[in-house]
């Protein structure tokens, strides 16, 4: 491409961090010069790493990386202004990163001066929660506090997904991975065949534990089925639904699961690619993650020949850079493949064209640890857990007003105030059930039960599991006002419902929380509602007015003359 | 070329069905910028561009390939391309067998052309070339497409015919999708030569020395037409140089600022007895003239019709009126005419349209009308049924063929303007994106991309060992004159080439560097190799 | 080897819009089966020589067995559809759709939106007077186009238009997220520091004005701007060889702005610096 790269030079540091992600530059030889235009899946990585080296992206960097790469200045910049935790100012070093988002914000979280304010930083069992980046020739990231509360339910029998944490696992160790149980179920895939690995996920009714709640057994099918090639398998660990910290655990827990799991899912849809996508705010998961991926490939777990059985499978982590709607799939794909994390049109769906275009296969990471048990037990022994829509075991996020925050397992069809009787919840008179994207529920609500179909009969939804108590001293306003101002700062801005949608909404809030209303509030909300969930291109436009919706409707939260907040 | 004297192929062939695209001494990204939005949409649908230029251009970093050989060596490339292809055992056999003539002379003539002579004297590596000659090869349609980097030379004409001579081996030429394409550089450049604007044609493709092919038109227009061909515009400027030709009537040409060797040109024109410029500006040409007549611009002020790099010809429409005095060019000779002794009556536009179209077959079928309604047909179109042709050389591809197309052997020949101690840096000339030619239609109009326009650029290692900085000025000089120059460094030159543009004469007057060396056959000089050497200025 | 082009015949696809059957090619959209029954559907974002980016949502319609509406003009047709374009749902979609954009952006001189405000009855005052809009200053950093972003709707067609689907010169970007996502540059430099070309193929498709020529700029700002007195003739561009068309738009003798027909298979509505802006030689008097 002609492209122009006027910008300044980088710094020897900036070059170097830059260097490390793409690779030495070639000598052009003057005479002949081939064009690669499939490099720029690395833009994110560069300009990540150039930001942990200096704590920022200079315009150094960004021409450097746009240079390197062959990708439009102009690209880059929007790519780059596109996360939040890209700075494209100078910043110092050092910089503290603090939550005020909903459990936090009920611990009291508090910014001080020089501080960012965060959204989730999916640490809530131990809210307030902050996290301090560090860039330099070592950058790191630190999780605060660094240790939570322990498993709730550590020893308990009955775990299946927390099994071996609840075991007190080594998580740095394949070989306690192993002694654990750990890849029995590999060796049970490959005696099933890949046909036979997605009739047992098939049989088991297993559905999507990352929101959308999707047959996962059909999914798979369908990518096996493509002729296009390749396949690619993608993990979505961006869990940034305010509240929700399951995955986090998972990972930096147990990560060989994932490793294991990964490997199954891409065994069975004919995948020799995977990628593990986790935000950019759980170092202690990267660590973990890089950490098993080596170990694996050590023993032959991952790599051209996985376990001797003539498949090829590997394993690259990528990292998100702050942006809750790379949660969303094609919005994934987007970021990366180096592009704005906006979210495509479906059709056509991931499995058709997903990943660079191929077909792919999605899983949330709470999804691929229960194909463990699927494999190993059979589809339809796992179906016998749960109910006839909700089959298994399903994670729940407790945090908030609870004496025992934390994640718990629990079979489906549980209700919702068993869980929250062993979370040591306090009388709430609300419970936001699902996330931001969830719903808030009333106190008489709660005998609930915890599936599927039931959450979708109550007009509620299960979400990503994340259960929020609010006691009578909650400020249920700040807390609404906090998710409308949420889905503002998340919204990618490409379509107009949610863009101009989202504003439009935490104005009208703001408006009757201060009393300066002009007395069509509820009209306009409830027609911005309609739009949202009508008209927006994905999930987080369609979902934004949930929970507003619910407060109003549910508990009368900001209606004028209503109840008291 | 082939018998026809225009591109094979339409814009959609490339934009739709090639698979290879070849831009060889063509700068198509800035000189033919919409053409090359078709070359894109191919490439976006997967198709290969490789790219032939001494410069890195704009174009060439589109390319998947780029073959950056030295100035005027593309016969010797080409040559090696055709033996590879040879050796490869990569013709198309059948139709050479079948639609070819000469081959045997032609495999003799590039024998010599192994990849590694080629790689000596090109100076691009063997395997590069050998990756050329197999993607051409083997590219199920290929466009070989070309521009002034092939013709502006001393034997432009067998640089054309060498390409000609990889389609012929190939088969990519005669069928929809592969062709070869001269991309033409004027609006109406391809339009002037058809309707006979050349001193051997007549009006729609006719010979002047053609018995038959004069007796039409005399029957016609009523008038014995010489049975010579004339003089090209260098034959023009020798026979000014004997005293044979004293007078010249110049239409919207400028050679006072287009011609090479800028010096014996104003010489020679100011030498004349009389000298008439009729164009739309006070241009340098004009300057000179005894008699200037005010003219109207095509594209806005008049009636007619243009004919574009695909055959295809448009209608232009008048949608101003020319300034003060200025009068529309047919008024403008049939005026003269008039006065001459020859009555041509006050024809509109169209009539003399509707005249032409009596007189040639390959315009036939094109009425105003229809080419309103159709909105523009390619040629040939002999009746008003015909559509237009889409490509040409279709025949070729007729089970048996009447007329075989011929192999052209060509010799490799290096520029006239030798580098050596005194002026040992190799200059070629070209165009810009924002500006065209010298500069009279794009010069008012204000853009940031003029900037730095009459820049001599040079490679930061050139601009290093002459001592000039990047931004700073220098003299340059050559066996014919010298100018005084900006100077912009450029990472697109390797050391020992340099680039200049003619779009800026009232600041730098290129073309007072470059050498009047002519292919006998075009009339066209060698722009694109000067030699000079460069000197600082404080 | 074939010399001609032979593509296999397409299949054709029924479906149901708004109660009638409609017949349209495999591989059309429901913007298309609807325009083959005569029914109009509002469009901003959409653009007949661009990639359908689907991002305005005003063309939405609704589609039994979608949950949500879908965007017509760029989802393909299958047999069996079953389409309607005036449900309640639709109608208030594209009403708020409006109001949401009218609220936030100039749409002073978009008729087409203009149009749907009043088809759709929006009513954007409901939002108040302190609605957050995207007003900023006119940026004029050269003399042949201005950008005034008050006006963009963040239709993405400048960004395509410069992107693959045309120049693929990618000058200008969105940067930014959420409501302060907006076209730019690099780092906002101004245009001559850009790799802009002035091609001006994204003032062509800029359906607010907020790309507009500096010469109309100039001429509305100083109130001598008339489209009822200008006259728009096609020719021929004066330049390259390449023959795209042009059309001149003449106001009291004078060439005011340059466009190129969308249909025209040379251009499909795009040109070069000199095609769009080199007409200024042509207007030297004197």
């Amino acid at each position: 491409m002609d492209l122009r790269f006027p910008l300044a030079e980088p710094t020897e540091a900036e070059r170097a961090a830059i260097d490390a992600v793409v690779g030495a530059p070639g000598n052009g030889n003057g005479r002949v010069v081939r064009g690669d235009r499939h490099r720029r899946h690395l833009l994110l990585p560069s300009l990540r790493a150039a930001q942990r080296r200096v704590g920022w992206v200079s315009e150094g960097a960004l021409g450097y990386a746009s240079r390197r790469l062959d990708v439009p200045p102009a690209d880059t910049y929007g790519v780059a202004s596109f996360y939040a935790l890209l700075a494209l100012d100078e910043r110092p070093a050092e910089v503290l990163h603090v939550c005020t988002d909903l459990a936090c914000a009920l611990a009291g979280a508090e910014v001080p001066d020089g501080a960012h304010p965060s959204p989730c930083l999916g640490l809530c069992e131990r809210a307030p929660a902050s996290l301090r980046t560090v860039a330099g020739e070592a950058p790191r990231e630190i999780q605060l506090p660094e240790t939570g509360p322990p498993l709730p339910q550590a020893g308990e029998d009955g775990l299946r997904l927390l099994r071996r944490i609840g075991a007190g696992l080594d998580p740095t160790s394949l070989d306690d991975y192993r002694a654990h149980g750990g890849y029995a179920s590999l060796t049970r895939a490959l005696e099933l065949g890949p046909e036979g690995v997605r009739r047992e996920v098939s049989e088991s009714k297993l559905l999507g534990r990352g929101g959308a709640a999707f047959p996962t057994g059909t999914k798979w099918e369908a990518v096996a089925r493509q002729e296009a090639s390749p396949h690619y398998l993608v993990c979505n660990a961006d869990e940034s639904e305010p509240g929700t910290f399951k995955d986090r655990v998972l990972m930096e827990s147990d990560p060989f699961a994932l490793v294991e799991a990964m490997t199954i899912a891409a065994y069975a849809t004919g995948c020799e690619r995977g990628f593990v996508y986790v935000r950019a705010e759980y170092p202690l998961a990267h660590e973990r993650l890089e950490g098993a991926f080596a170990q694996a490939r050590a023993a032959g777990l991952l790599g051209d020949d996985v376990a001797g059985a003539g498949f090829a499978f590997d394993i690259e982590l990528r990292i998100g850079a702050g942006a809750y709607v790379c949660g969303e799939e094609t919005a994934l794909f987007q970021s990366i493949e180096g592009y704005r994390g906006e979210p495509r049109n479906k059709p056509p769906f991931p499995v058709e064209v997903g990943l660079f275009g191929r077909p792919t296969v999605v899983n949330n990471v709470e999804t691929l640890f229960n194909v463990l048990d699927v494999v190993a037990e059979g589809g339809a022994a796992y179906a016998r857990t749960g109910t006839e829509g909700s089959t298994g075991t399903r994670l729940f996020c407790l945090s908030g007003h609870v004496e025992r925050p934390g994640l718990y397992e629990v079979p489906f069809g549980t209700t919702l105030r068993a869980l929250l009787d062993r979370a040591g919840a306090r009388p709430a008179k609300a419970v936001l059930l699902g996330g931001a994207a969830g719903s808030f529920l009333r106190p008489d609500q709660l005998d609930l039960e915890l599936t599927f179909e039931a959450a979708r009969a109550a007009g509620a939804t299960l979400g990503s599991g994340v259960v929020i108590v609010y006691d009578e001293s909650a400020d249920l306003v700040a807390a609404v006002l906090r998710i409308a101002e949420f889905f503002r700062d998340e919204s990618c801005g490409q379509c107009v419902p949610c863009r101009v949608g989202t504003v439009r909404q935490e104005e009208a809030l703001h408006r009757l929380a201060s009393g300066a209303t002009l007395g069509n509030e509820l009209e306009t909300l409830q027609d911005l509602a309609q739009v949202m969930r009508d008209a927006s291109i994905c999930g987080l436009g369609q979902t934004a007015a949930n929970a507003v919706q619910s407060a109003i409707s549910n508990l009368d939260v900001l209606v004028p003359g209503g109840a008291a907040p | 070329m082939l018998g026809a004297g225009g591109g094979t192929s339409s814009y959609e062939e490339v934009r739709e069905a090639a698979d290879l695209i070849v831009l060889w001494g063509s700068n198509a990204r800035e000189a033919h910028p919409i053409w090359f939005h078709h070359a894109l949409k191919a490439v976006h649908r997967g198709a290969k561009l490789i790219v032939v230029d001494p410069r890195r251009t704009t174009s060439a970093q589109w390319a998947d390939l780029w073959l950056g050989i030295d100035v005027g060596t593309d016969i010797a490339l080409a040559n090696a391309v055709g033996r590879e292809i040879i050796h490869a055992g990569l013709v198309n056999e059948e139709f050479v067998g079948r639609a070819t003539e000469g081959f045997e002379a032609y495999r003799e003539s590039v024998e010599p052309w192994t990849l590694e002579e080629a790689e000596r004297v090109t100076g691009v590596p063997a395997d590069a070339i050998r990756e050329l000659a197999h993607a051409y090869a083997t590219a199920e349609r290929a466009q070989l497409c070309w521009t002034l980097g092939i013709t502006e030379h001393h034997n432009g004409v067998d640089n054309v015919f060498s390409l000609i001579n990889l389609a012929l081996l190939t088969g990519h030429v005669g069928r929809y999708g592969a062709g070869l394409q001269p991309l033409r550089g004027q609006n109406n450049v391809q339009g002037g030569g058809d309707m006979g604007a050349l001193p051997n044609k007549l009006p729609g493709f006719g010979d002047v020395e053609n018995d038959a092919d004069r007796a039409r038109f005399e029957a016609v227009w009523g008038v014995e037409i010489p049975p010579r061909n004339g003089l090209h515009l260098t034959g023009m400027f020798e026979a000014m140089e004997h005293g044979d030709l004293r007078a010249l009537y110049v239409i919207g040409e400028n050679p006072a600022q287009s011609e090479a060797d800028q010096g014996r040109t104003r010489r020679l024109l100011s030498g004349l007895d009389h000298l008439v410029v009729q164009d739309i500006f006070l241009t340098k040409t004009a300057e000179l003239a005894d008699v200037v007549l005010p003219a109207s611009a095509t594209g806005s002020e008049v009636d007619g019709t243009v004919t574009s790099s695909e055959r295809r010809i448009q209608l232009v429409r008048k949608a101003l009126d020319p300034p003060g005095e200025a009068r529309d060019d047919i008024e403008i000779v049939y005026e003269l005419g008039r006065r001459l002794g020859y009555d041509l009556g006050s024809p509109k536009p169209e009539d003399v349209w509707n005249e032409l179209r009596s007189l040639s077959a390959a315009h036939r079928g094109m009425s105003y009308a229809r080419l309103e309604e159709l909105g523009g047909i390619q040629w040939p179109c002999p009746d008003e049924t015909h559509p237009g042709e889409q490509f040409l050389h279709g025949r070729l591809w007729d089970p048996v063929v009447a007329k075989r197309a011929p192999f052209t052997p060509v010799v490799d020949d290096p520029p006239v303007d030798v580098l050596d101690g005194e002026f040992p840096l190799r200059l070629t000339t070209g165009r810009r994106l924002e500006s065209y030619n010298t500069g009279v239609q794009s010069g008012g109009f204000s853009s940031p991309l003029h900037r730095n326009g009459s820049a001599l650029r040079l490679a930061p290692e050139d601009g290093a060992r002459y001592g000039v900085a990047d931004g700073g000025r220098a003299r340059v000089v050559s066996r014919r004159g010298e100018v005084e120059t900006g100077v912009v460094y450029d990472e697109t030159l390797r050391p020992g080439l340099a680039f200049m543009n003619l779009h800026f004469p009232d600041e730098v007057e290129t073309n007072v560097l470059t050498i009047d060396a002519t292919d006998p056959k075009s009339g066209t000089a060698e722009f694109k190799a000067t030699a000079i050497r460069v000197e600082a200025l404080a | 080897m074939s010399a001609v082009s032979v593509s296999a015949p397409k299949k054709v696809v029924e479906l149901t819009v708004d109660g009638k059957a409609v017949r349209v090619t495999d591989g059309a959209t429901i913007l298309d089966a609807c325009k083959r029954a005569g029914i109009e559907t509002p469009t901003l974002c959409y653009g007949d020589t661009l990639t359908p980016v689907n991002v305005c949502r005003v063309c939405v319609v609704e589609l039994e067995g979608s949950r949500t509406l879908v965007p017509s003009c760029s989802r393909k047709v299958e047999d069996g559809m079953v389409v309607s374009t005036d449900s309640e749902r639709v109608r208030t979609s594209r009403r708020l759709v409006m109001e949401l954009l009218d609220s936030s952006v100039d749409l002073s001189l978009a008729p087409d939106a203009q149009r749907y405000l009043a088809d759709y009855d929006a009513k954007p005052e409901r939002f108040g007077p302190d609605a957050a809009t995207v007003a900023q200053e006119v940026k004029v950093d050269n003399d042949l186009y201005v950008r005034d972003y008050s006006k963009c709707i963040l239709c993405y067609r400048c960004v395509e238009a410069c992107g693959v689907d045309h120049q693929n010169t990618f000058a200008i970007h969105v940067a930014g997220r959420g409501f302060g996502a907006h076209i730019s540059t690099e780092l906002d430099v101004p245009l001559p520091d850009s790799a802009c070309v002035y091609c001006g193929n994204c003032i062509a498709v800029c359906p607010t004005g907020a790309l507009m020529f500096k010469s109309e700029h100039d001429m509305r700002a100083d109130g001598s701007w008339d489209e009822s007195r200008q006259e728009v003739v096609q020719t021929v561009c004066s330049f390259c060889g390449v023959g795209c068309n042009l059309e001149l738009h003449v106001q009291d003798g004078d060439i005011v702005t340059v466009s190129s027909p969308d249909d025209h298979d040379v251009t499909r509505g795009n040109l070069c610096v000199k095609g769009r802006f080199g007409f200024q030689y042509v207007q030297s008097r004197g």
